[in-house]
C-alpha cells in the first residue's frame, strides 16, 4: 500500500506542468460545439503539440501510473480532452497496436499519435446495441476487398474521421461471436453516408451510418477474419480502464465550484445540500482511490486493464448523475432549468453516462458473472 | 506508487484469516451467540499473536508494524465477527498493563456507546453516568452514556476496516447462496434481480476497500471520513442485500446475517457520528 510516487514519476510530474504552464496560455479559444472543423482542428493540434513534445504515446506507451500522472495533470491545468482524437488514441490505436502486422503499426499508429488522422467507432447498430455480436453489416468478399452493406448508429466525429474501426459479419452462419470482422474503414470510400444525430442536449455528438457496397481492401482487417469479437474486447477493456481518470479529477473540481457557489448565495446553510456534497466528496475521494488501485493493478498485470474498469465505472456513472443533480440543487430552481449554465449542459450530458460504452445493466452482469462468478445468462 | 497489498500484507492477511478461521470459525461464533461472554483464552491468544502490539515498536515488545497491516487486520476481524473491544483494547497497547499481550480486556465510550463494560478490566476515557441497554447485537453488550463523545481517529479508522471485512464477507455469502439455491429449476443467481444485487455489494466494497486503505496510509482526516461513510455504507447495505439475497433464511436467528447487520449497525455508531464524518467532508470542499 504505497501512495507516493517515484523520483522518475515526480520529475515526469514536474517536467509535464512546466510544460503546460507555457504551452496553455497560448492556445487559441475553444470552437463551438457545432463547429466539426474547428473541433477537430482544435483537438488534432492539441494532440500534435503533445507529440511534438514527447507525450503524443502516453496513452499506450507509458506505463499505467505515468497515464495516469499524464490525465490527473493535463486535467488540472486545464488542457483540452482528446476529443476527436479518443477512438483514435483509446479504441483503434491500441488495437492495432496489440492486434495489428508490423505495416498496420506501421501504417496507422504515427498518423494517430500525431494527430494527423482522426478515427471513429462502427460498433453499435440500430439492432445491435448492448448485444453487440448481434450485429448484421455483413461484408462479403470480393477479390482482394470486402464489400461492406448495413448500417451503424452512435458513430462519434463520423463527420470529420479519416477511418472508422468498424465491426462487420464475415460468416453469418457461424455463431454469433465467431463470425465477426474488425476493418480499417477508409472514410473517403464511396458508398458511405453520414446522418447527424441530435442529442437531448441539443447537439450533435454522433451520428448514423449507412453503408452501400462499400469496398475495403483486405489487407485493412486487423486480427484473423472471423476473430473480430476478441479483437473487440482489447479495446473495450481499455474504454473502461483508465478512460476516465481525467473525468474524476474534473469532477472534483466541480465540487468545490459547487460548495463555492453555495456558500455565497447561502444555500450552504441548507444541511440537507450541504450533506449531499459532502457524500459526494467521499464518493469522488474512494473513486480517486480506486482508480489508483486499479492502475497499479494493471501495471503488475502487464498494462491490460482488468474488469475492475467495470466496478469503476458503474459507481463513476452515477456519481457523475448524483453530482449534477446536486449541482441542480446549488444552482436553484430557475438556474436549474436554465441551459446557459453550464451545469445545466453538463446535466443533460451525465445522462448518457450510464448507457454509453455498455450500460450500468451490462456491466453488472459482467461484474456478477466475470467476477463473481455467478451463472451466464438468465433472465 | 504501488497501491496494492504487498507480499507481507497478504500474508499478514492470510495468516490473520487462518487463525480466526480455526480459532473463531462458525462453530463457536454460534456458540458464542448461545451463550455470549468474553472469551478470555481467545483474548489472550489474540495477543500472543501479536494481534494487539502490531503497532507498538519492537523495542517495546511490539510488532513493529504500520496503519495499514493494522487495517489489513482489523479487516479479517471485522470478517470472521470476532466479539470484544478489539479496538480500544488494541489503542491502548502500551499505554495499559496488560493490553498488548492480551492479559487485561480494555474498553472505552466511543460515540456515546461503551461497549463491553462488564468483561472489561480498565475503561479508558469518561463513563461517568453510563446506563445499560439491550444491545440489538446479541454479541456486542452496550451502556448508553448521557452525551455523544467523539471517537478518536484511529478508532474510526478501525471500525472502518472492520465494516470492510464484513461487507467482503456477506458478499460472499450471498453469492455462494445465490449459486446453491435452485428456484424455477436454476441457480437464483442466474436471475438478473439477484445477480445484479450481488454486483452492486461487491463495487460497495471495492470502492469501500480503496477508501480505508488509502486513510490508513495518508492518515488524512478528510479521508478518514470518506473512508467511515463508504465503508459503514458497504457493510450494512452490503448486509441487508446479503439478507434479501437469503430470501425467508436471511430473516431467521439461524443464519448469520443478522449478526454481521447488527455488528454493522453496532460498529457505525462506535465508529463515530455520521454528521461528524459529513462535516468534516463538506469542511475541506
Amino acid at each position: 500500500m504505497d501512495l507516493t510516487y517515484t523520483d522518475e514519476e515526480e520529475e515526469f510530474r514536474a517536467r509535464l506542468r512546466e510544460w503546460l504552464g507555457g504551452v496553455l496560455p497560448a492556445l487559441g479559444p475553444k470552437p463551438s460545439p457545432g463547429d466539426w472543423p474547428g473541433r477537430r482542428a482544435y483537438d488534432t493540434g492539441w494532440q500534435r503539440r503533445l507529440y511534438d513534445a514527447g507525450y503524443g504515446d502516453v496513452h499506450w506507451g507509458a506505463s499505467p501510473t505515468t497515464r495516469l500522472i499524464f490525465l490527473e495533470e493535463t486535467e488540472k491545468a486545464g488542457a483540452p480532452y482528446v476529443g476527436a482524437n479518443f477512438v483514435g488514441l483509446l479504441h483503434a490505436g491500441p488495437t492495432i497496436a496489440a492486434e495489428g502486422t508490423a505495416e498496420q503499426r506501421a501504417r496507422w499508429l504515427t498518423p494517430i499519435l500525431s494527430g494527423q488522422e482522426v478515427w471513429c467507432q462502427g460498433f453499435s447498430e440500430p439492432e445491435a446495441g448492448s448485444d453487440l455480436a448481434a450485429l448484421r453489416t455483413r461484408a462479403r468478399r470480393d477479390g482482394d476487398a470486402y464489400v461492406i452493406s448495413g448500417s451503424k448508429i452512435w458513430t462519434s466525429h463520423a463527420e470529420v474521421a479519416d477511418w472508422c474501426e468498424l465491426l462487420v459479419r464475415t460468416d453469418s452462419a457461424a455463431p454469433k461471436h465467431r463470425g465477426i470482422s474488425w476493418l480499417a474503414m477508409p472514410m473517403d470510400a464511396p458508398g458511405i453516408t453520414v446522418r447527424p444525430l441530435r442529442t437531448l442536449a441539443g447537439s450533435t455528438e454522433f451520428a448514423e451510418m449507412f453503408l452501400d457496397e462499400v469496398r475495403v481492401p483486405a489487407g485493412n482487417r486487423v486480427g484473423a477474419e472471423n476473430d473480430g469479437w476478441r479483437v473487440t474486447m482489447v479495446t473495450l477493456s481499455f474504454e473502461r480502464g483508465t478512460a476516465f481518470v481525467g473525468e474524476v479529477v474534473a469532477c472534483r473540481r466541480v465540487l468545490g465550484e459547487l460548495a463555492a457557489h453555495a456558500r455565497k448565495s447561502g444555500r450552504w446553510d441548507d444541511a440537507v445540500l450541504r450533506r449531499e456534497l459532502a457524500l459526494l466528496a467521499a464518493e469522488f475521494s474512494g473513486l480517486w482511490r480506486l482508480t489508483q488501485w486499479n492502475v497499479s493493478e494493471a501495471q503488475v498485470s502487464g498494462g491490460v486493464p482488468g474488469v475492475g474498469g467495470s466496478v469503476f465505472k458503474l459507481r463513476y456513472s452515477h456519481a457523475r448523475q448524483r453530482l449534477y443533480d446536486v449541482a441542480a440543487r446549488v444552482l436553484g430552481g430557475a438556474g436549474a432549468l436554465d441551459t446557459g449554465q453550464e451545469w445545466t449542459l453538463d446535466r443533460l450530458s451525465s445522462l448518457s453516462y450510464t448507457i454509453a460504452a455498455g450500460t450500468s445493466q451490462i456491466q453488472r452482469n459482467i461484474v456478477a458473472e466475470r467476477i463473481l462468478g455467478l451463472p451466464k445468462g438468465g433472465k | 506508487m504501488h497501491f496494492q497489498l504487498t507480499e507481507e500484507q497478504r500474508a499478514l492477511r492470510d495468516g490473520t484469516r487462518e487463525l480466526l478461521a480455526g480459532r473463531f470459525g462458525r462453530d463457536a461464533l454460534r456458540a458464542a451467540v448461545d451463550a455470549p461472554r468474553l472469551d478470555r483464552a481467545l483474548w489472550r491468544e489474540l495477543g500472543s499473536a501479536g494481534l494487539f502490539a502490531l503497532c507498538l515498536p519492537e523495542a517495546a515488545g511490539g510488532v513493529g508494524l504500520g496503519l495499514p497491516e493494522a487495517v489489513v487486520v482489523f479487516e479479517e476481524v471485522g470478517r470472521a465477527l470476532v466479539p470484544g473491544p478489539l479496538v480500544a483494547t488494541f489503542l491502548a497497547a502500551g499505554e495499559v498493563p496488560g493490553a498488548a499481550s492480551g492479559e487485561a480486556v480494555v474498553t472505552a465510550p466511543y460515540g456515546g456507546l461503551l461497549p463491553w463494560r462488564d468483561a472489561a478490566d480498565v475503561v479508558r476515557g469518561d463513563a461517568a453516568g453510563a446506563e445499560p441497554l439491550a444491545s440489538v447485537d446479541p454479541l456486542t453488550p452496550l451502556y448508553r452514556l448521557p452525551g455523544a463523545g467523539p471517537t478518536p481517529w484511529r478508532a474510526t479508522l478501525l471500525y472502518a476496516a472492520e465494516q470492510l471485512g464484513s461487507a467482503g464477507r456477506t458478499l460472499e455469502m450471498a453469492v455462494q447462496h445465490a449459486r446453491d439455491r435452485e428456484q424455477f429449476g436454476q441457480p437464483v443467481g442466474g436471475f438478473q434481480a439477484v445477480k445484479h444485487l450481488c454486483a452492486e455489494m461487491l463495487v460497495r466494497v471495492e470502492v469501500a476497500r480503496a477508501a480505508v486503505y488509502a486513510a490508513a496510509v495518508t492518515r488524512d482526516p478528510v479521508e478518514v471520513a470518506a473512508a467511515e461513510l463508504l465503508a459503514d455504507e458497504a457493510a450494512v447495505q452490503g448486509a441487508r442485500d446479503c439478507l434479501q439475497v437469503h430470501g425467508g433464511m436471511g430473516f431467521t436467528w439461524e443464519a448469520d446475517v443478522h449478526l454481521h447487520l447488527k455488528r454493522a449497525w453496532v460498529r457505525a455508531e462506535l465508529g463515530g457520528s455520521a454528521r461528524d464524518a459529513e462535516e468534516t467532508l463538506a469542511a475541506s470542499l
